[in-house]
């Protein structure tokens, strides 16, 4: 039996100290020891993105990386995706008005993936969308209303929070 | 699919990494962690079992990005998606800078580093083939020593190379080109971010009367590793590159090529695809080079 190690790190803005196995990925620790059941797990091998979480501002696929690996690292959830106030972000917002999902497995991820675009690039073309969400697998929408939702997210959000 | 259980490791030196790697007193069987995009999916399918875990991501000799003018060192640590952003990526090594998009997606660009995808040596991957066309040198620290060896060579079979058990690759300095030059990078993959079936890239330098002076090609997918098409090349250098020479030079590149097949592509069809985007990249690059 290998012993548990010790890692220390945020999640979603609040502190977390906690003991690991090193073999746990990071969407178990975070679904199974912090109650995080918004990272959903998909593949378990990389493919389909359903666990993209924020780390360090960027996103990642949270299945391919040990737990022990984010010690001192900032991960962000989709938990973490709403406003201090618990509103809903605009790009959720968007997904909602879009209707950008159906059996609602993938959103967690495609918000991730998402905000994770619009971080980097505040007014994407719909290529780079398609692009910056390649990486996640919708099997109901064919991702058309999701990616209708992101260019509507851009759009409210370069208009500024008077028209979001 | 859960990994084996492993004892976890995390020098912070690459001596540390070194010693650690290096430690053979029992039958253990130590396995670097770099950005883990392909180790961490093998371990939870049980293809890899190692059992001792060396995390090499906080050890900061091994990342960044250095321009020394005549060439460019990357650290192997270093994130794809770092270098891809990095405007001396675009500025002094365009070819890599137009293979680094096709290399999976964001997400796993953002973990993936560059030598990871070197040692792992996949022959239908971008990073591999960039690292021959170029014939980058690739420098590794072992616990006894370093020493330099050069990209043409280093891949020697179906995910095989030069890599002696005890060795780490710690930069990969990529020579950069003077003059008018031009570079391109195509594939065909079933979907955006998948392995490439066939991959091309090709880098081109021309004189002042547009003369051929220098051409760098190679293809992916093709072959039990990335394949450097020197006969090509040959064909090309010294003359003026026309859209006839090309599609000339080209021709043989059903022969130079040693595809399998597989589920997702016939050895007929990347026989046919090569030489295509072969021309692809070429006629690219030649026109990137020409203003």
């Amino acid at each position: 039996m290998i012993a548990t190690i010790d890692i220390e790190f945020t999640v979603n803005g609040k502190p977390v100290r906690i003991s690991v196995p090193p073999r746990m990925t990071l969407v178990d620790c975070l679904r199974d020891m912090l109650g995080l059941t918004g990272s959903h797990i998909g593949c378990e091998h990389g493919v389909c993105g359903a666990c993209s979480v924020m780390l360090d501002e960027v996103p990642i696929r949270s299945c391919l990386m040990f737990a022990v690996q984010a010690d001192g690292a900032a991960v962000t959830t989709v938990e973490g995706l709403e406003g201090p106030d618990g509103k809903l972000s605009p790009l959720q917002e968007a997904f909602w008005d879009c209707h950008a999902m159906q059996c609602g497995y993938c959103t967690p991820g495609m918000l991730v993936a998402a905000q994770g675009l619009l971080d980097e690039n505040p007014d994407p073309t719909a290529d780079e969308i398609r692009e910056a969400i390649s990486s996640n697998l919708c099997r109901c929408t064919g991702y058309q209303q999701i990616v209708e939702a992101i260019q509507l997210a851009a759009q409210r959000m370069n208009e500024g929070p008077d028209h979001a | 699919m859960k990994a084996a259980e492993f004892e976890y490791f995390r020098p912070t030196t690459l001596d540390e990494a070194c010693g650690l790697l290096a430690d053979t007193g029992d039958d253990a069987d130590r396995c670097l962690l770099a950005g883990g995009q392909t180790l961490v999916p093998m371990m939870a399918m049980r293809l890899a079992r190692p059992t001792h875990l060396i995390d090499i991501n906080r050890i900061t000799e091994l990342q960044g990005i250095r321009d020394l003018g005549g060439s460019v060192e990357i650290g192997a640590g270093t994130r794809q998606r770092a270098v891809e952003k990095d405007p001396i990526t675009r500025r002094k090594l365009p070819l890599l800078a137009a293979a680094l998009p096709h290399v999976g997606h964001h997400q796993t660009r953002n973990r993936g580093t560059v030598g990871g995808s070197i040692v792992l040596g996949d022959a239908s991957a971008e990073i591999p083939l960039v690292a021959l066309i170029l014939n980058a040198t690739l420098i590794i620290h072992r616990r006894d020593g370093r020493r330099e060896t050069m990209a043409d060579g280093f891949f020697e079979g179906p995910m095989m190379t030069a890599l002696e058990p005890g060795d780490i690759l710690t930069t990969i300095r990529f020579p950069v080109w003077d003059g008018t030059t031009g570079s391109a990078f195509h594939e065909v993959a079933p979907r955006k971010g998948d392995y490439a079936l066939v991959s091309a890239g090709a880098q081109v330098a021309l004189d002042a009367n547009g003369t051929c002076i220098r051409a760098a090609i190679g293809v992916g997918g093709c072959a039990p590793t990335p394949l450097r098409l020197q006969a090509v090349e040959d064909a090309l250098v010294g003359q003026r590159l026309t859209d006839a020479l090309i599609t000339q030079a080209i021709a043989p590149v059903p022969d130079l090529i040693d595809p399998e097949s597989s589920v997702h592509a016939s050895a007929a069809y990347r026989r046919r695809a090569a030489p295509q985007l072969v021309q692809r990249a070429l006629l690219d690059a030649l026109s990137e080079a020409r203003p």
